[in-house]
């Protein structure tokens, strides 16, 4: 199967900001990593990793000092005009929650519109009934549309996010984050709300965390970041239970398990 | 617990320093309402001709007839200070409001696009900041000439690039949230992002800075007609009364102390505005 | 086994001018933490679990009203006057927080921020508390603490800042260290090699610790005992084996269930039941200011 995304030798770097000073390390080292239809990349680092850089690389939105983007076929960087729009349609970020991903001026239906208005999607009248059904999608009641952002818990913010992400029709999400800000049982509806949303619509997703039990939960594959670098990449079944980088092996031994050990994960019974 | 905790909690809450900033809004909009009002109404109020002479009247004290006495040409000082407002006020306000207009979409371009778009604006801008602001305004009104407009314009030109600047650095944090990008990806143009999300979450502080450099246009128009550089005689202005008033301060102090006062007043009056509109737009008032 | 700290139905509340009758921040906790154990309370947001750490340490705002009994070495803190207080909290217990840049003077060497806290509790010469901070610093896995002594905070990393903050906070041999999410801004890797300090200081001194976390994961790595808390409530405190192995609140067992950390893969996580939810939590705050809102 042909990938939809594929992202080659991608380079960048950012200058430091002062003038004298060490040059720092580059945000992005010759990194290639490829995403089929309808699957999930892992991508998993830490703070500094360079994942969130590569994620806006894949955007559109970073521009990167060499190689490539390939989104069905075609390189992202040479595409501008009603090309770049359509590219943009088909490709859609969720952000990380608190950190601003809605405008605090905006009324959460505003923010799920603006992407309708902006590719001119739907007739402008039947738009504001495509909105209502977007907040139906991701289990948002249509009566907070009016809210503005500050009178949403993070978890509505999110499933917000989530809407205004899947208001073109997109074939791949780029999740930054998105479940990293979340308390623990709220961060379980929007990784089933995510997962389901990918079952039902095929969507294709790259799912960047630092959390290795939460990328491991909800992706095909995996790829290990760190300094820059894909140290790792594989299935999650590989990585998981046979890493071959010292680094995963860190980052494995780090996810917290109970001491107790013997069951990975602790019995429990589902909730009534 | 604390000794301090002992004291009932209420009165704990209301001695907290920040004060609403509805306060200060209000305080500071009724004071320049008023003064605005006194301003348009001008004709309507001013007991009498601002530049009619009489010689009768020279240096005449405070009465009934003339609430603040007569200058040195016997002229109405209480109709003299009405007009001179009218006329301080429109050269201030028109000079920052000039200037933001300017300011706001040069700071956006500046904060948005940074790179060759950013040092280009900042550097030409620095330009500007590097003369002392009175010294610039001289210099201008000597290159074309005294007059009410030209005063106008050099404050606007002065102010242009401490506006620019805030713009700038408020648009710089506000471009780095995600809803930026999103925008972005979402299909909005450049232009559409910074005049749907970019200006509108940055303009706050544009706002509360013309506030309060209203206030030191206000003293600059005053201070350049003192000099004979604004707003030209016979045409009232406060600075230029505070100019004819210096040489008789010790015979006759109302000509000096009046248009002194009402730039106090004024002056008092943007400042509070600035104060409230800071609070309100300073985040961690969002709550207020 | 002794006790150390004994909360005896604790409740916490914040008076806000205006706003309707608030709900309590923290409601009728009770509970013992005996000497020389890792006591964890764990909970997600809103479940009042650091404004009780904050209680025990007298941090709470001007506004907040205690009520109940905080016994720390069967002393009553609960109306202690300021200057008892602040005896105690050198003396007895000490604190560290979720992110070491703000415990930390930017513009200071880090080695003297500590021995300045040495010389506050400790009749020292400046020679011995540079000695002992230097010392200190080494304890908490500095290396070549010695030439450290006079870097200031933003040339360590995140890890190294928060060791630092610990040795500050060790300076006084503290019966009792709360410590309020304590790795939660560091990288899980960090976060681990964090932990472990902490336990060995528990282990080499003794130090009694009341850790706040929302990170079950955090809980099972050093925890012995660990309590529960929703919506200001205590719902049940257990050995961490017990806890994990047998959840007996509904909340907890729901909590564990939706740790994506070993489910299997790409399956539906189950999800918590609206009645424990913090979504609701937050929905009912809002309700109340609109009606502190629509009433003041």
């Amino acid at each position: 199967m042909a990938d939809l995304l594929r992202v080659e030798h991608l380079r960048k770097s950012y200058t430091s900001g002062r003038p004298w000073g060490r040059k720092p390390p580059p945000a992005l080292n010759d990194v290639s990593v490829s995403v089929a239809r309808g699957r999930t990349l892992g991508l998993v680092g830490e703070s500094g990793s360079g994942k969130s850089t590569l994620g806006r690389c894949i955007l559109g939105l970073t521009r990167p000092d060499s190689g490539a983007v390939i989104f069905d076929g075609v390189e992202v960087q040479a595409l501008s005009g009603r090309a770049l729009a359509d590219f943009r349609r088909r490709v859609q970020p969720v952000f990380q929650d608190p950190f601003g991903s809605l405008d605090p001026r905006w009324s959460a239906g505003r923010s799920v519109r603006e992407s309708l208005d902006c590719f001119g999607i739907g007739a402008p009248a039947d738009r504001e009934r495509r909105v209502l059904d977007l907040f139906d999608r991701v289990g948002l009641n249509p009566a907070l549309a009016g809210r503005l952002p500050t009178h949403l818990s993070g978890g509505q913010r999110q499933r917000v996010g989530i809407a205004a992400a899947l208001a073109s029709e997109p074939e791949l999400i780029i999740a930054d984050e998105p479940v990293s800000a979340l308390d623990m049982s709220v961060q379980a509806q929007i990784l089933n709300l995510l997962m389901d949303l990918q079952k039902d619509l095929g969507v294709a997703s790259v799912f960047i965390s630092h959390d290795l039990g939460v990328v491991e939960h909800v992706s095909d594959e995996i790829a290990v970041m760190y300094r820059g670098e894909i140290v790792e990449t594989g299935d999650t079944e590989t990585v998981m239970t046979s890493p071959r980088h010292d680094y995963t092996r860190t980052l494995l031994a780090a996810i917290p398990r109970p001491r107790s050990s013997a069951p990975r994960r602790p019995p429990c019974p589902q909730p009534t | 617990m604390t000794a301090t905790a002992n004291l009932p909690a209420k009165s704990l809450e209301v001695g907290t320093p920040r004060r609403s900033p509805r306060h200060f809004i209000l305080l500071g909009g009724l004071i320049l309402a008023l003064l605005a009002l006194v301003a348009i109404a001008a004709p309507l109020i001013a007991p009498h001709d601002p530049e009619s002479v009489d010689v009768h009247r020279v240096l005449g004290a405070p009465d009934l007839q003339h609430p603040f006495g007569s200058d040195v040409l016997g002229r109405d000082v209480a109709s003299r200070v009405i007009y001179g407002l009218r006329a301080s006020l429109l050269v201030s306000v028109s000079a920052v409001l000039a200037s933001l207009i300017l300011a706001v979409p040069l700071g956006l371009l500046a904060g948005y696009f940074g790179r060759w778009v950013d040092s280009t604006i900042s550097r030409t801008l620095d330009l500007i900041l590097v003369f002392p602001a009175m010294l610039l305004a001289v210099t201008f009104i000597a290159i074309l000439g005294p007059g009410s407009v030209i005063a106008a314009l050099a404050i606007a030109v002065i102010y242009l690039p401490i506006l620019a600047r805030v713009m700038r650095t408020s648009t710089l944090i506000v471009a780095r949230n995600d809803y930026v990008a999103g925008s972005r990806a979402r299909g909005a143009s450049h232009l559409r992002v910074l005049v749907t999300h970019v200006a509108p979450n940055a303009f706050g502080p544009a706002i509360v800075q013309a506030s309060v450099l209203s206030a030191f246009a206000l003293q600059l128009e005053a201070g350049l007609s003192f000099l004979g550089l604004g707003t030209q005689p016979p045409t009232p202005s406060l600075g230029g009364m505070l100019a004819d008033g210096r040489e008789v301060l010790i015979q006759a102090p109302w000509v000096e102390i009046f248009p002194g006062l009402v730039i106090v007043v004024a002056v008092l009056g943007f400042t509070f505005l600035g104060e409230g509109l800071r609070r309100i737009f300073d985040p961690r008032g969002v709550g207020e | 086994m002794s006790v150390i700290l004994s909360l005896d139905n604790v409740g916490v509340r914040f008076n806000t001018a205006g706003a309707a009758q608030p709900a309590p921040a923290v409601d009728g906790v009770s509970l013992q933490v005996h000497r020389g154990e890792i006591f964890g309370i764990v909970g997600e947001s809103g479940s009042g679990k650091s404004t009780l750490a904050n209680a025990v340490m007298d941090l709470l705002p001007a506004n907040a009203a205690v009520s109940g009994s905080i016994r720390i070495n069967d002393r009553e803190v609960v109306g202690l006057d300021d200057e008892a207080l602040r005896s105690m909290r050198g003396d007895e217990v000490s604190m560290i927080f979720q992110d070491p840049t703000a415990s930390l003077d930017p513009t200071w060497p880090v080695g003297d921020q500590i021995a300045e806290t040495i010389r506050a509790h400790y009749p020292v010469t400046a020679r011995q508390a540079k000695a002992r901070a230097i010392a200190l610093m080494g304890e908490v896995g500095i290396a070549d603490a010695a030439a450290r002594y006079g870097d200031v905070p933003h040339r360590f990393s995140g890890g190294q800042r928060q060791r630092i903050v610990i040795a500050a906070a060790l300076a006084n041999n503290p019966q009792l260290l709360v410590a309020d999410e304590p790795t939660t801004a560091l990288d899980v890797t960090i976060q681990a090699q964090v932990l472990q300090l902490i336990d060995k200081l528990r282990r080499d001194h003794g130090t009694t610790v009341l850790l706040i976390t929302h990170d079950l994961g955090v809980v099972s790595m050093i925890c012995d005992r660990v309590g529960v808390m929703y919506g200001g409530k205590l719902l049940e405190t257990a050995t961490t084996e017990a806890l994990f192995a047998n959840p007996a609140h509904p909340y907890t067992r729901a909590l564990f269930a939706a740790n994506p950390a070993g489910a299997p893969r790409g399956a539906r996580l189950p999800v918590i039941p609206a009645e424990w939810s913090v979504e609701s939590l937050r929905e009912a705050e809002l309700l109340r200011a609109a009606i502190g809102a629509a009433n003041g």
